[in-house]
């Protein structure tokens, strides 16, 4: 058992681990799959309480590099590091990940599927409720608690998804499309909650999307992946909006021009 | 309308039937036999009242049977699946014998079972066990590798043990598969039963056909063949309402 793991099973009392500071540096990152190399001499950077978007056509490794960020498959070549250490085990015990689907389980009430990182760490049931439902008011979910999953939209579904991705309390999340499956207005309103969910509880954010608006108004940077195998044709940013009122932020002029210019790096680097 | 409604008219009608033909001995002048050996529903109604603590005794030893021998199946056949989907080498290793199982005939094993075992309870839970626990394991090992992988990659990054998955994620998702499994073995159940029976029973509905087939007694044959189906219907009735109060989910 990692030590980390166990430093947040002890101070499980505290649900947003926001104490916990740590960035995320990947070096020379090859992966492949037997004879398919997915990554070849990737280099990225994630400081502590920064949000890192990656974009990149579909195919290629975005959701690979997610999964071995955080721990759930190893390299073949290069470094990972989370909060500078390197161990596939810390790097689980540092990510929490949130794959495209919410994947709540149908069997238990919102409120259950929300605590289920407390639960696995042992926590008792009254007392994993206790804390993830104080979180069910804020994230827009109160009077849901015992909803069961098929009761819920797909927005909430998708809320319930990130509360339990949160209150696991680790201090680099791990999401990869995770507003894919809704329809755009959902997309938006989801996005915004999101800026205002981690601007209340900072943590350090890897957000796979293939979604380059969704990516610039989210991240603090971006960078755009070329088809297979993944290499880093552009890194751009539009500063401040995740900050601003969502319709504001994407119709400022720089942060169309990020957009332009990420669309254009994605053409090139999908040719 | 009543979703009972369309079988019971079903059923009325084939009794009526059956009650038709063979109180006017169509049946029996058609395959040339005497009268009494074509009882009608009514004649088996009769039998099954007069005989009741005969029946009642012999189905209740044939009942335990059915229910220990069904009751080892579902342990059994939960854990084989578990270690099956736990270990890849326990998987590849008996997969092809537990199929290898159900290919020998049960008629061919149950008299060698008793050779063994004796006349008592031994065999026939044996034979019973043997043939339900092969649907159960089966669907419940699909059941348990049905889960996505991506939940499984989920709840590894909520720091879930592979027990936790087990118990969480795969033993829920498996549940269904299994109660299917499970309403297969007990149709098969009293089937198996009859057949540990036949093969060396001092008692039991199995035996007690055996004797009314050898003396004629074939409204009474009738009789204890319709207790027979109404103990598999109610231990098939006993689980799907179990797996509707379970499993509430789908």
């Amino acid at each position: 058992m990692p030590t980390e793991a166990r430093d947040f099973a002890a101070d499980a009392g505290e649900p947003a681990g926001a104490g916990d500071r740590a960035g995320v540096a990947v070096r020379g990152l090859g992966h492949a799959y037997g004879e398919l190399t997915t990554i070849d001499g990737l280099d990225l950077e994630a400081p502590a309480h920064r949000v890192l978007g990656i974009v990149g056509p579909s195919g290629c490794g975005k959701s690979t590099l997610l999964e071995l960020i955080a721990g759930l498959q190893a390299p073949t070549a290069g470094v990972i590091e989370v909060g500078g250490r390197a161990g596939a085990a810390e790097r689980l015990a540092g990510c929490a990940f949130m794959p495209q689907r919410d994947l709540l389980l149908p069997w238990l009430p919102a409120l259950d599927n929300a605590a289920l990182a407390l639960r696995n760490r042992g926590v008792r049931r009254a007392e994993a409720r206790r804390e993830a439902g104080q979180l069910f008011e804020r994230f827009g979910l109160g009077g849901f608690e015992r909803s069961a999953p098929a009761e819920l939209s797909g927005g909430m579904r998708q809320r319930v998804a990130f509360l339990r991705t949160l209150v696991a309390g680790k201090p680099v999340l791990a999401l990869d499309e995770p507003f894919a499956s809704l329809d755009a207005i959902t997309r938006a309103e989801m996005q915004a909650w999101l800026a205002g969910a981690l601007a209340a509880d900072p943590r350090t954010v890897i957000l796979v999307t293939h979604d380059v608006e969704e990516a610039l108004y989210l991240s603090d940077q971006v960078v755009v992946l070329s088809s297979r195998p993944a290499r880093v044709v552009a890194e751009l940013s539009a500063p401040g909006a995740r900050n601003a009122d969502r319709d504001a932020a994407v119709t400022d002029r720089g942060f169309i021009a990020a957009r332009e210019r990420a669309m254009a790096a994605l053409h090139e680097g999908s040719r | 309308m009543k979703r009972w409604l369309l079988p019971a008219l079903l059923l009325a009608a084939l009794i009526g039937a059956w009650q038709i033909a063979a109180s006017t001995g169509a049946i029996a002048d058609a395959l040339n036999l005497e009268d009494f050996l074509v009882p009608s529903p009514s004649e088996i109604a009769s039998s099954l009242w007069e005989n009741r603590s005969l029946l009642a005794e012999n189905a209740w030893v044939t009942l335990q049977e059915i229910l220990l021998g069904f009751a080892i199946a579902v342990v059994a056949g939960i854990a084989f699946a578990v270690a099956m989907h736990l270990s890849t080498t326990v998987r590849l290793a008996s997969y092809p014998l537990v199929v290898a199982s159900q290919t020998i005939p049960i008629v061919v094993l149950a008299p060698i079972l008793v050779t063994w075992f004796g006349f008592g309870l031994g065999p026939k839970l044996a034979v019973i066990a043997l043939i339900c626990f092969f649907p159960i394991t089966v669907t419940t090992l699909d059941g348990l590798r049905s889960v996505d992988p991506e939940a499984t990659k989920m709840m590894r990054s909520l720091d879930a043990s592979r027990l936790q998955i087990l118990w969480r994620v795969e033993a829920p998702t498996a549940l269904p598969y299994t109660f299917s499994g499970a309403r297969i073995a007990a149709v098969f159940a009293p089937i198996a039963a009859v057949f540990g029976e036949w093969v060396g029973a001092n008692s039991g509905l199995g035996r007690q056909i055996l004797l009314d087939n050898g003396q004629l007694e074939t409204a009474r044959l009738f009789a204890a063949a319709f207790v027979l189906s109404a103990i598999a219907l109610g231990l098939f009735g006993l689980l799907a309402l179990a797996e509707r109060r379970i499993v509430t989910w789908r």
